[in-house]
């Protein structure tokens, strides 16, 4: 890269399932792509991950598969190489990185993902506070060890997970649905039981939104064979014990009464915002909407295309999704990148 | 009877080991109950219930909390008339969760034909 400015077709900004499942159709397609994660490693919003919903089956495995996509289409592809800035220059699109390298591209696909909600911001959930309090992505990381343990590193004798933090709250601004933190509840509940049966878990919620395929017998399964209980009502203060518990406050608004218990850990289903890498360079070339999210042109016929010529969008960058969501957009916009390439001569782009 | 809300006494749920020990022994009983997801066709739908104030849904979610007070006097309202089996969606064995509450709540409200209908129904 010394200096030169690389000229290439397609530039695909962000190396997490949406952007390795586009990079891979385009290539395959014969299109010459280059691929652009921030990061140091591959889809890193999916190998923080254990299992993964609906059918449990490995993150780890996952984020190998969509590696090997990378190899085996022998895609020019950077890692630790964050997109700072990106902007249109007469017919082309200018990238540059934080080193300060610029890439020259016809077309641009913007797959910047999301970023989790910083927990901290809820003060009164006692995120980074109470030893007790996780996010859902701490408890992934703990189920990686096999061993779901309290602050003391012994069995805990309940978990408590919270629905909707960070999401649909007008107080932090969201008041958008996060779409995949309740079933990610269910998941992680059931995780939760199989490694820890004595363990009482709760799952509080406002509603719940079971609305994949399985989802709901997921959730079915979650009460008839592991005993979990869905609690309907929003945990709004948590405190920590004299022996490191944490005790929550809630109203069971299904049977209209305050409720006060305490749980060894306190589970927060973080929401999926706009990555900062998202909200910048949607920023940069006007194509910011909602949140910071990344808006397309229209939603039903043109949900990949943008305000800009040239400059598509796909993945979480949009709106929170799932995987299966993700790589489907992936492949819908792969599509519509080999049709506008098709269309506009190479000079007139 | 007065069942629901007041004002002077505080009614904070805090739930006791005693109380899930007691609900594990429930759902035990009744497997279809740990099902409920609380939809209240239950209630929406009971003999009872049309002609006074009972309702069957919290009635045992408020079991589930160890909530006892007074609940074994509300259970006597209902006629075991089995229509708010017939409508649940998640398949709760009511009549039976009902029998079993009783019995839970208060052995003496049970007459010999409720504890053989408990012996010959035991899901
Ligand atoms: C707690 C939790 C659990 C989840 N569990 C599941 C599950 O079990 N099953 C499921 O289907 N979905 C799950 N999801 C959702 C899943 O993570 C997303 O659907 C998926 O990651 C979206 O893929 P994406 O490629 O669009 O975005 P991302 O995975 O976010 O990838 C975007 C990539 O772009 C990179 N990037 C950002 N900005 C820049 C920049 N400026 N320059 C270069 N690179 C940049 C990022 O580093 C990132 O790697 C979960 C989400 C959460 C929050
Ligand atoms: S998916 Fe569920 S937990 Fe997540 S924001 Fe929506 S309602 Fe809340
Ligand atoms: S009808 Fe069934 S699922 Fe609905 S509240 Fe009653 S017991 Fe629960
Ligand atoms: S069995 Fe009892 S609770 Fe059920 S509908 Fe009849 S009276 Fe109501």
């Amino acid at each position: 890269m010394d200096g030169k400015i690389i000229s290439i077709q397609v530039a695909i900004i962000g190396g997490g399932p949406a952007g390795i499942e586009a990079a891979s159709i385009l290539s395959r397609y014969g299109v010459q792509v280059s691929l652009f994660e921030g990061e140091s490693k591959w889809a890193h919003n999916i190998g923080n991950k254990f299992k993964l919903f609906p059918d449990f089956s490995s993150a780890d495995e996952l984020v190998q598969t969509l590696s090997q996509k990378i190899v085996e289409n022998q895609i020019p592809a950077y890692l630790s190489t964050k997109i700072v800035a990106l902007e249109k220059q007469k017919n082309a699109w200018v990238l540059t990185d934080e080193q300060g390298r610029s890439y020259v591209a016809d077309t641009v696909l913007l797959a910047t993902g999301y970023d989790i909600f910083d927990a901290k911001r809820k003060e009164e959930l006692g995120y980074g506070i109470y030893n007790g309090v996780m996010t859902s992505v701490d408890l992934e990381a703990m189920l990686k060890t096999g061993k779901i343990t309290n602050v003391l590193g012994e069995q805990p004798q309940c978990v408590t997970f919270l629905q909707c933090v960070g999401s649909r709250d007008e107080k932090i601004g969201n008041h958008y649905c996060s779409k995949v933190c309740c079933v990610t509840a269910v998941k992680q509940a059931i995780e939760v039981k199989k490694m820890s049966p004595q363990t009482d878990v709760f799952v509080f919620y406002m509603d719940l939104r079971m609305w994949g395929q399985g989802f709901e017998e997921l959730y079915r399964e979650a009460q008839e064979k592991y005993s979990i209980r869905f609690v309907r009502g929003r945990i709004s203060e948590a405190a920590s014990t004299f022996d490191d518990r944490v005790q929550i406050k809630a109203e069971d608004t299904l049977v209209g009464q305050p409720l006060k218990m305490s749980t060894d850990l306190l589970v927060l289903m973080v929401g999926m915002e706009a990555s900062c890498g998202t909200k910048k360079l949607a920023a940069c070339c006007g194509i910011d909407g909602e949140y910071g999210f990344a808006l397309s042109k229209q939603p039903h016929l043109a949900d990949n295309q943008t305000a800009q010529r040239g400059l598509f969008v796909a993945g979480a960058c949009k709106r929170p999704m799932s995987i299966s969501d993700a790589i489907n957009d992936a492949r819908a916009a792969a599509t519509e990148i080999v049709e506008y390439l098709k269309i506009v001569p190479a000079n007139k782009k | 009877m007065d069942f629901g809300f007041t004002i002077s006494k505080p009614r904070s749920i805090e739930p006791t080991e005693a109380g899930k020990e007691q609900l594990r022994l429930l759902e035990e009983q009744v497997p279809t109950f740990r099902r409920c997801m609380n939809c209240g066709g239950c209630t929406a739908t009971c003999s009872a219930g049309h002609f006074i104030n009972f309702n069957i849904r919290k009635v045992h979610n408020l079991y589930r909390w160890g909530q006892y007070k007074e609940l074994d006097e509300e259970l006597q309202k209902c006629m075991l008339c089995g229509k708010c089996t017939l409508v649940c969606p998640r398949g709760v064995n009511l009549r039976s969760l009902i029998i079993h509450l009783r019995k839970a709540l208060n052995k003496d409200h049970l007459s010999n034909d409720f504890q053989h209908f408990i012996r010959n129904n035991n899901r």
